[in-house]
């Protein structure tokens, strides 16, 4: 997917994950923001890259401020942003069976 | 004995949660209510619907909800967002839908009938997906046996109190007499379609006596169960709509002296002071039915 537009999608609330994401001109720019990035960073930053790959987003600059989220909602919150981003109808079919 | 599974499953307590707050749905099965219903509707705002979605979908796939039914409840028929909520109801496997707003019967139908192409689209098998109906108008309430009989999916009926009110000019009472008729009527329509019935959420958290009231009042009615809204719910209903003790030896002794009379071809005796007859038998047998599915009985 083609990020065209500035998006965010998710909460500061606890347990969940605020996504930003930009377009960028070439390549994956990501960024952590959590108290927990010591114990956690790798492992959000891994499953953030891997929903991007999924959705074959190839350029974006990408801010994911944690508030203590589980991996089903930074996936859930990036993959969002990225429809957002790249100008989906909000109420578009998506492809739920290639959502992993 | 029969059990209590998939569509008569056992359902006192439906806790309602909003779809699009993670800290409430990653582990709302340690409440134990019966089910859980995913609100995809009132609880999210308009423009966060998507979002909603994504996480419903994960929560679905992921969170392990154990023996809690996990129903996703749809905004209404009339808005552009109930096709794409089937759509990931289906694909992430939730055991039922709760159409909201329902006024006939072919509300329900139209809802069946998405619900049919998407269990083809992702591959589930054709009729996995149960349905409910929301019934939050007069018009809901005069076509319920119509609404109770459209699907085969369809495993019950559910009146929603705050728009019931609104649309009859009145607002809650503790004595409940605003909904006395549409509570009756939407039970007798359940009954006889053979489908269950639901009690509306209990606004006022902080009232737990007018709870518990409002509770006994319809178990005494006949509704299998209430849509919370609230955790701290879960317990009083649970006490009110399963049997205690005495019933259960009771029933059992009911059962069991039933099955002994017929057998010799008796059939009218006595049981603890009590005239019994074979029609005591189907009433005994769901009350150990229900026990067993609460897990007081094995």
């Amino acid at each position: 997917m083609e990020i065209t537009k500035s998006a965010i999608a998710g909460t500061l609330e606890s347990s969940d994950a605020q996504v930003t994401i930009e377009p960028a001109q070439a390549g994956l720019e990501l960024e952590i923001c959590s108290s927990v990035a010591d114990q956690y960073g790798r492992q959000i930053k891994a499953v953030a890259l891997e929903t991007l790959s999924a959705l074959g987003v190839k350029a974006a600059k990408v801010v994911i401020n944690d508030k203590g989220a589980l991996d089903c909602t930074i996936k859930a919150r990036t993959e969002c942003a990225v429809y957002r981003a790249s100008g989906a109808d909000p109420d578009g079919k998506v492809n739920w069976g290639g959502v992993k | 004995m029969s059990e209590l599974t998939g569509k008569s499953r056992l359902r006192r307590t439906m806790m309602f949660l909003s779809a699009q707050r993670p800290g409430l749905v990653k582990d709302a099965y340690v409440y134990k209510p019966d089910s859980v219903m995913f609100d995809l509707e009132d609880a999210v705002a308009e423009n966060q619907k998507d979002a909603a979605r994504f996480s419903l979908y994960h929560t679905l796939k992921t969170v392990d909800y154990g023996n809690v039914e996990r129903i996703v409840r749809i905004n209404g028929l009339d808005t552009p967002h109930w096709q794409e909520d089937i759509r990931v109801c289906v694909a992430g496997g939730a055991d039922g839908i709760r159409i909201a707003k329902c006024e006939s019967a072919q509300d329900v139908k139209d809802v069946a009938a998405a619900v049919s192409k998407a269990e083809a689209e992702f591959g589930s098998k054709e009729g996995s997906t149960l349905l409910m109906a929301a019934l939050e108008s007069p018009k809901g309430i005069l076509n319920a046996y119509e609404i109770c009989m459209a699907s085969e999916r369809l495993f019950g009926v559910a009146i929603s109190g705050g728009d019931f009110r609104k649309s009859m000019q009145t607002r809650y009472y503790a004595h409940g007499i605003e909904m006395q008729a549409a509570r009756g009527q939407m039970l007798l329509a359940a009954r006889a379609a053979g489908v269950q019935c639901f009690d509306t959420i209990f606004q006022n958290l902080d009232d737990i006596e007018g709870f518990r009231k409002e509770t006994q009042l319809i178990k005494e009615m006949g509704f299998d169960g209430k849509s919370l809204i609230s955790p701290k719910q879960i317990a009083i209903v649970h006490e009110i709509f399963s049997p205690t003790e005495k019933e259960i030896i009771e029933a059992e002794k009911i059962v069991r002296t039933v099955r002994e009379n017929s057998a010799k071809g008796i059939g009218v005796f006595v049981v603890d002071g009590k005239m019994i007859d074979i029609a005591f038998l189907p009433g005994a047998e769901r009350t150990l039915a229900i026990a067993k599915a609460a897990g007081l009985m094995k």
